[in-house]
């Protein structure tokens, strides 16, 4: 087999199919490929952040549930607070009410004690007037014996 | 090939000569060059269309067989070829795909093409078929018949081979003189390995020579490689029935050299063009 020209024909199409690769096919073949790593790379570090952010919100509201739970807490102890003191308010207000009735209660028993007293004494008085009278009527004259008569009642 | 009228020598003679047209030197093989630029285009074409089409997304099959062949390509390149050149990572591409296909062929069973050739060649072109074979039978007639001896595997043609090296090497000065200047070349082939001026011939020698040695040998062992394989399946082929198993497994085995000679190919064509890129 000679060499001929088909060395230099050969030669020829090498030249221009590495021009075509270096125009046509190397540039949007590899511009593909490194898009794509560069969209797989955004992606890992997308997920990674992703993967932060969760973990994060997870602590915040384990956070949030704890303060929650804290402020529950604390309302339900207040309420219970207030509760009691409620209670013990109503009751002693109801204490010094019923004194109060009580109070007012005694007063006025005391005050129909003394009237009946004062009318028990009048009666009495008029009683014992009109015992007398009947007992002195024949002797005492009204007129002259009611001073003594007077003092008596004042007496009783 | 059983037919007893083409001797062993005429059918091995057959299958490694070429369809030429023109004479000495200017003469030009049409198998080899013709099924080269046919490979040759196949392979842009297809990968320009993959690369039109290339989405950045999830890519198609096709895409991803390119893909993997570009990465592999880059990743080559990038281990080996350290100063940033835009140039070459399409160049080894080129080659490698290029070399790939043009070996590939060679899995082609050799008596195919001729006899398909030769068939169209005896019926529609009556002026291909020498004079002396005029009263043969018709088979005889399509292996006689100028078209018959086209060949389709191009790497088996010492001249595609030493063509690509041509190539390589004019690519090689290329390189030197644009990352060296002229001068820095010249300074590298003249004081190298010898650093003194009454050296300078003999490192012209010496350096010279390696450079021519590069393309020649890396012409000469693709050609090489390529041309013995084809040769055993020549001789496989004349074994009779026993060809099958012989066939199947020495094709098997080619699977292998195909890929790595095409391999080879691109990587000293990688290296090279970096120590012509590097300075020392």
């Amino acid at each position: 087999m000679d060499i001929n020209a088909t060395l230099l024909g050969q030669s020829i199409a090498m030249a221009v199919f590495v021009w075509f690769t270096l125009k046509f096919v190397w540039p949007p073949i590899n511009a593909a490929i490194e898009e794509r790593q560069k969209k797989i790379a955004d992606g890992l570090a997308a997920t990674d952040r992703a993967e932060k952010d969760l973990h994060l919100a997870q602590d915040k509201a384990k956070e949030y549930l704890r303060e929650a739970k804290e402020q529950a807490s604390a309302i339900i102890e207040q309420a219970r607070k207030r509760e009691s003191k409620m209670i013990d308010e109503a009751v002693a207000k109801a204490s010094a009410e019923r004194e109060q009735i009580l109070e007012q209660a005694r007063a006025e028993v005391e005050a129909d004690r003394s009237r009946l007293r004062e009318e028990l004494r009048k009666q009495v008085a008029s009683l014992a007037v009109a015992g007398a009278e009947r007992i002195l009527q024949r002797e005492i004259d009204d007129a002259a014996h009611s001073d003594i008569l007077e003092k008596l009642v004042q007496e009783l | 090939m059983a037919d007893s009228n083409i001797s062993v020598q005429g059918y091995i003679n057959h299958h490694l000569s070429d369809l030429t047209i023109g004479e000495g030197f200017w003469a030009v093989n049409v198998g080899s060059l013709g099924w080269s630029i046919i490979l040759g285009t196949i392979f842009i074409i297809s990968f320009a269309w993959v690369g039109r089409r290339a989405t950045a997304g999830v890519p198609g099959k096709f895409q991803c067989f390119v893909e993997m062949i570009v990465e592999f390509v880059s990743k080559n390149v990038k281990e080996t070829f350290h100063v940033k050149d835009k140039l070459i990572a399409p160049i080894a591409l080129t080659i490698f795909m290029w070399i790939f296909l043009m070996n590939l062929m060679k899995l082609v069973p050799v008596d195919w093409f001729p006899v398909v050739a030769g068939f169209f060649g005896v019926m529609f072109y009556t002026p291909g078929l020498p004079e002396y074979a005029a009263d043969y039978s018709f088979l005889e007639q399509i292996m006689a018949h100028k078209w018959s001896y086209m060949k389709i595997a191009p790497t088996t043609d010492v001249n595609i081979t030493l063509g690509l090296a041509l190539g390589v090497f004019i690519l090689i000065l290329g390189y030197s003189i644009y990352y060296k200047g002229l001068g820095g070349f010249a300074k590298e082939l003249s004081f190298t390995p010898f650093n003194h001026w009454s050296l300078i011939p003999f490192n012209l020698v010496l350096e010279l020579v390696t450079l021519l040695a590069k393309p020649i040998s890396l012409g000469l062992r693709l050609f090489g490689n390529l041309y013995a394989g084809e040769v055993i399946f020549l001789l496989i082929a004349l074994v009779g029935l026993a060809q099958l198993p012989l066939h199947f497994v020495w094709a098997v085995f080619h699977i292998l050299v195909i890929v790595l000679q095409a391999f080879i190919f691109m990587m000293l064509t990688i290296v090279y063009l970096s120590m012509a890129a590097e300075k020392h």
